[in-house]
């Protein structure tokens, strides 16, 4: 990394903030929604049941690949853009 | 055909596949014996995971589990999966930029100390040891139930098929046959479930059936679900949880337990880029909720389904004779996994919650004197293709799928287990001038040695089959799951920090989790009975592996601040580990 310590300590800042974003939205729709917040979500319903019971069995999952595969795609452009990426 | 025979093909034929991947991907060094020689593309790496995680309790129990509990076990399905965001994020691809090749080994050069290093292992023996019980049971009862053979002989035929593909081809005939028995589970696990969904609501997916209308009554599945069993006295399926603060920290002990267990991190070291493992984690979970978005639809069809059968003209009519039971109630009771008590001597099986207090008045009403059926959790998975009526290669399919998930998962466990021992303990430890070939043998003997006692184990479970299954997440949520990630993210952390955090982490939760269950589970030592108003502030001993990882943030924390920060040759291998540049193969020391 020497020479390049200025875009070293920005990288693992970019890391960073998008590892924070992605874990709000990762307990948002698991301890948000499906748990704490259900009550409050009780009146819209789904299906014979409500979206927090939504969030719980299918939600938070199909939110929890997204995340993933977001970071992924995103972490891998930003190796490239700090130039830290494998050959 | 006779259904033993089916049974037989089925069985039979995925084993011959399993062998025949191990004949053809063996192992020649210890890098195919670890790592399978690091070079696993991604999605590959991410079915094998999907194997290698889904367990016995994934495929069997889990579905029982949320339709004996409804909304409230939820739990499971948001744990087992958020865990891969974690590992996805906090740990996966640093890892496998530290390119070595066990999880004992990060901790012990990451934090300079060879103690460091020993208690990772013990750590990591004692969850898999536990977690590896669990298969080899689960095994066991697949096998007693389908194939009519006695459950030790079961085993030890298990135990004979991993020791060949396991001890012959190490990671990289695991790797291969992972992604064999990942197909041959997730078939199984949806075929039967896409004939029920189809019959109860018309959907062919069943995730999108569970919230489909049910096509009998016209109104919607689940709302049709709390209709029957709240007439039972049943609690409402779709109920609210009254204490939320245990229902959130056990949901946080399942996806950080689920980070912190070894034998899925490893898993992460066999591909060949960093990219690449923050890929897989993704396709791990894309595979893993195949099963996991489909076990919900088989938990709430099957339980309608069951009540159903019991009473054919409906909750308000009379209950199935017992001389009238279907055949499937028959076999398992032979098992043991259903029983049945006239208790009025109607000749009826009246199956109703006499726990409900209120509901006593009905039931009495109804000339029922106590709840005559019981059926074990387990059983509904298994039993489902039988429930529905659907033909006998679907139930061929379910007994193979059921092995195929209980024996992939023992092997990443058993891996786990004999790359701790003979890396990380007799190279890392006893004898480090051992050459590549001794430490192959030794990776051998310690696999050959911990499928005989997991065998054992199997063949003859200590009482707590269930508690222990809770410890291993404790474990790996108190103490590994914190370790790895604070070496990773906080440079501060040192030696004697570490060592510290995990031991007040591991401790904190072990004391806990003993005071209810019994002191090392020894029935009757326990200090309070294992009731919700003993517990402190209400956190069940199986949700406290959360409180046991923030101690060990706090107490490494504490300690590191207080004593010197760590050598500069340490502050780099951290800034290393966070670029992925320069990562190559995972290499040996």
């Amino acid at each position: 990394m020497s020479g390049h310590d200025y875009d070293a300590v920005n990288y693992w800042k970019a890391n960073l903030r998008l590892i924070f974003g992605s874990l709000i939205v990762w307990a948002l729709v698991s301890y948000g929604f499906a748990i704490l917040l259900r009550p409050m979500l009780a009146g819209i319903p789904i299906g014979g049941t409500d979206l927090g019971f939504w969030f719980a069995q299918q939600g938070s999952i199909l939110t929890f690949i997204a995340l993933i595969f977001h970071y992924a795609w995103r972490m891998n452009r930003l190796d490239e853009k700090f130039d830290v990426h494998e050959e | 055909m006779s259904q033993f025979v089916i049974n037989l093909l089925f069985v039979g034929g995925s084993f011959a596949l399993y062998i025949g991947i191990a004949i053809w991907a063996r192992a020649g060094s210890t890098s195919d014996f670890y790592v399978a020689g690091g070079g696993v593309h991604p999605i590959t790496n991410g079915a094998a995971i999907g194997a290698d995680w889904m367990s016995a309790a994934s495929f069997i129990s889990m579905a029982g589990l949320i339709a004996a509990g409804g909304y409230a076990n939820s739990t499971f399905l948001m744990g087992w999966t958020g865990g891969y965001v974690l590992l996805a994020m906090l740990l996966a691809p640093y890892l496998r930029k530290f390119g070595k090749f066990t999880v004992p080994e990060f901790i012990g050069d990451r934090f300079y100390s060879r103690n460091a290093r020993f208690v990772a292992v013990a750590c990591l023996i004692v969850a898999s040891v536990t977690y590896v019980i669990g298969q080899m049971a689960g095994a066991g009862v697949a096998f007693s139930r389908f194939l009519e053979v006695d459950s030790t002989m079961g085993l030890i035929i298990a135990a004979i098929v991993i020791f060949i593909y396991a001890v012959l081809g190490g990671m990289k005939g695991i790797t291969y046959t992972q992604v064999a028995q990942y197909c041959v589970l997730i078939i199984a696990y949806t075929i039967p479930a896409v004939f029920i969904s189809l019959q109860l609501t018309g959907n062919p997916l069943p995730p999108l059936g569970l919230f489909s209308t049910h096509v009998e009554s016209g109104i919607p599945l689940l709302e049709k679900l709390d209709q029957v069993i709240t007439e039972l006295g049943f609690r409402d399926y779709t109920a609210d949880v009254d204490n939320k603060l245990n229902m959130v920290l056990f949901t946080l002990s399942l996806m950080i337990g689920t980070a912190g267990l070894p034998h899925v991190i490893i898993r992460f070291f066999t591909v060949p880029k960093v990219a690449d493992a923050r890929w897989s984690a993704g396709w791990a979970l894309v595979f893993i909720a195949l099963l996991y978005l489909t076990a919900p639809a088989v938990a709430s069809m099957a339980r309608l389904n069951l009540m159903t059968t019991i009473y054919p003209d409906g909750v308000d009519g009379q209950a199935i004779e017992y001389d009238q039971r279907p055949q499937w109630i028959q076999e398992w009771e032979v098992t043991g996994l259903i029983q049945y008590e006239d208790k009025n001597n109607d000749g009826r099986i009246q199956f109703y919650n006499e726990g409900n207090a209120e509901f006593a008045e009905a039931a009495a009403a109804r000339g029922w004197e106590g709840n005559e059926f019981t059926y074990n959790n387990d059983i509904l998975v298994l039993a489902n293709p039988e429930i529905a009526n659907l033909p006998g290669w679907v139930i061929g399919l379910i007994a193979a799928g059921g092995l195929a998930a209980a024996l992939s998962t023992a092997a990443g466990l058993l891996l786990a287990i004999s790359s701790a021992v003979s890396h990380d303990l007799i190279k890392g430890g006893i004898k480090p001038d051992i050459s590549e070939k001794g430490e192959l043998l030794a990776a051998r003997i310690s696999m050959a040695v911990a499928i005989v006692l997991a065998t054992y184990l199997g063949a003859n479970p200590p009482g707590f089959a269930a508690q222990v299954v809770a410890l291993a997440f404790g474990i790996a949520a108190a103490s590994l799951f914190p370790a790895l990630m604070m070496g990773i993210f906080f440079k501060r952390i040192n030696n004697v920090g570490a060592i510290s955090g995990m031991l007040a982490g591991l401790g904190a939760t072990l004391v806990y989790i003993f005071i209810f269950l019994g002191w090392f589970f020894i029935p009757g030592t326990n200090n309070l009975a294992n009731t919700p108003d003993n517990w402190l502030l209400g956190i069940s001993p199986l949700s406290f592996g959360a409180v046991g990882a923030i101690i060990n943030f706090a107490v490494a924390f504490a300690v590191s601040h207080a004593t010197e920060e760590p050598p500069i040759e340490i502050q780099e291998l951290v800034e290393s580990v966070r670029y992925p540049r320069g990562a190559g193969k995972s290499y040996d020391h």
